[in-house]
């Protein structure tokens, strides 16, 4: 199956439809748990950002609740995988429901793209089922014709309230 | 069908000297009696004074289930009341932290009370004359925790009127607090970056106990420390160690590293890890930071300071400090299968960022929800408080490096991989429990 992440673009400025399905395909690679394919989609000095607080601005001196650049993202992938996982036996599965992305802006300029992406993501592993809700900002670039993820927050709407375990990606 | 409650004997059975049953993790009516006793007759951690800076700072949380208030006086004094309305019970804070001025006012029927929980005010207050108010439970106002003890920041509190007093309960376990509080050239601590929360279906004392459990990480993290170490093996040579494997690699020491560690026992079931070195010992330098220590403490006393490395303190019942990382654990007891982990972090005052930083990665890489080293440990407690029902075998055991003479012994440090502190932890269990029983 063909996807738009590894897709080269049609001219060195993407449009906006452009932007739009590569937000969503990456939705779809994680939800195929195609974790090695979804990590290709990130620029290697990226970062993967979730705030533990309403509109935080610091990722460094406030708490997150993930802040991970490649190589942890990567270690993540790597676990999955392993025969003593023990938390992934049996493995967990996630769903995306996306509103469609809107482009905040963009700058071919300085090659930033950013999207915005309200969702609804479930997690489900044994019996248990867990709805989120939040919103996914990419923050895009060019890379040699293909897109990239330099960033991606995602914002929580209950970012503080007391999870049980959150094992996957949103 | 109660088969505990009123029954010391009953209670002290379940704890033998190489085996508890499990009930002490299963059985709510064993949780209710822990509220009830144990929590109350225990110093329980509440929070730290930097919480509530100023006058009028208020901050909820619980002691055992009870919800209670830190609040900031008038006159600086910090207070713990608990945190109901006396007149129908209504929870008088509407946040979990604020500010609320000068007097508390209850939303329901705007009662309002001092910021040392005394009665201030009563609509309509002629309804009460003749009425004997002043001779009802109301009339004092918000209950306060009588005895409140505020160490170098860290505040405490005993419900009960019973039981030790705030230094035989602790002894010279509060060193652990000293070594963390004294790594700041000004000796303070604020706490900073936010609170960590992180819902546990097992019983609170399986975190407690997994404090001082040192033959787990090379099993039950290989997943995610393992992952780690072979990740980092394929860098290129001569590659910057990152701090995130700095700080997660050393979870995957072998058994010799914990052995040699050593664990320390304290009186009351409070204790440590990490003697001698820990995974907290080879951190990289924070540029800046040593010699501040220095030109506070003089060199000497400043290197005495960084070169103790405990890992994990516990301080009976339910919080867990690491020294070397700034780093409080307050393991919320919500039932019997239901733990809320709260994980909080301090900033050493006029300290470098950096050491703040480093803290907050530990955290979330660690204590987070969302955190693959928090989800090995997770996945073993929810296992093993559903594999607790099996009738195959009611007793759970801790027999590892067991000594006929170790009751009664209290501040030596023994082999790292001994399950004394866990014994320790159950001969305290007991003793609060059965207290004034």
């Amino acid at each position: 199956m063909s996807m738009v992440a590894d897709a080269p673009l049609k001219n060195a400025v993407p449009t906006d439809q452009e932007l739009i399905d590569f937000v969503v395909s990456e939705a779809r690679l994680i939800d195929q748990q195609r974790f090695d394919e979804w990590l290709d989609m990130y620029a290697d000095d990226a970062f993967y950002w979730m705030p533990l607080e309403w509109n935080q601005t610091d990722p460094r001196l406030t708490c997150s609740l993930m802040y991970e650049d490649k190589l942890l993202l990567s270690i993540r992938v790597e676990r999955l995988k392993g025969a003593r996982t023990f938390s992934q036996k049996p493995k967990s599965r996630c769903h995306h429901v996306l509103q469609t992305p809107q482009v905040d802006s963009r700058d071919a300029a300085t090659n930033n793209y950013v999207t915005w992406t309200p969702m609804h993501y479930l997690e489900t592993r044994l019996d248990e089922q867990t709805l989120y809700a939040a919103w996914a900002t990419h923050h895009l670039g060019v890379e040699h014709g293909r897109l990239k993820i330099k960033l991606k927050r995602v914002d929580l709407i209950n970012c503080d309230a007391a999870f049980g375990n959150i094992q996957l990606f949103m | 069908m109660i088969r505990y409650a009123g029954n010391a004997a009953a209670l002290r059975a379940l704890v033998r000297d190489q085996e508890v049953h499990r009930d002490v993790y299963v059985s709510e009516e064993v949780f209710q009696l822990e509220m009830e006793h144990m929590f109350p007759n225990s110093w329980v951690y509440v929070g730290h004074d930097s919480q509530v800076p100023n006058p009028g700072d208020y901050f909820g949380t619980t002691i055992g289930t009870q919800p209670v208030l830190l609040v900031r006086h008038t006159d600086g004094k910090v207070h713990v009341l608990h945190n109901r309305c006396p007149h129908k019970g209504t929870r008088i804070t509407s946040e979990t932290c604020g500010n609320t001025g000068k007097f508390f006012r209850c939303p329901y029927h705007a009662w309002s009370f001092k910021t040392d929980g005394s009665l201030l005010a009563i609509p309509l207050k002629k309804g009460y004359e003749n009425t004997g108010f002043e001779q009802s439970h109301a009339a004092p106002g918000m209950a306060p925790v009588r005895h409140v003890r505020n160490y170098r920041g860290f505040v405490f509190a005993k419900i009960n009127d019973g039981g030790l007093d705030f230094e035989e309960f602790f002894g010279e376990s509060l060193s652990s607090f000293d070594n963390m509080i004294d790594r700041s050239p000004v000796g303070q601590l604020k706490v900073a970056g936010g609170v960590l929360r992180y819902m546990h279906n097992c019983n609170w004392k399986m975190l407690v106990e997994n404090q001082t459990d040192t033959c787990h990480p090379m099993v039950a993290h290989e997943s995610s420390a393992g992952t780690v170490v072979e990740v980092w093996k394929k860098a290129p040579p001569g590659t910057k160690k990152p701090m995130a494997v700095e700080i997660i690699a050393p979870f995957m020491s072998p058994y010799e590293f914990f052995e040699n560690m050593g664990i320390r026992i304290w009186d009351n079931g409070h204790g440590h890890t990490g003697v001698h070195h820990s995974i907290h010992s080879d951190y990289s330098a924070v540029p800046g930071y040593f010699e501040k220590m220095k030109a506070a403490y003089g060199e000497a006393r400043a290197k005495a300071i960084l070169d103790e490395n405990r890992h994990n303190t516990v301080y009976f019942p339910n919080i867990m400090i690491k020294g070397p990382i700034q780093l409080l654990r307050h393991f919320k007891p919500i039932a019997a299968n239901k733990t809320l982990v709260e994980s909080w972090t301090f900033q050493l005052v006029d300290a470098p960022d950096m050491l703040l930083e480093r803290t907050l990665m530990y955290n979330r890489l660690i204590n987070a929800p969302t955190s693959i080293v928090g989800h090995d440990d997770l996945e073993m407690y929810e296992r093993a408080q559903e594999g607790l029902h099996s009738n195959g075998n009611e007793w759970v055991n801790l027999q590892r490096l067991y000594s006929p003479d170790e009751a009664g012994q209290t501040n030596v440090a023994v082999n790292g991989t001994s399950e004394w502190p866990m014994r320790h932890q159950f001969r305290a269990w007991t003793k609060f429990m059965t207290m004034g029983m």
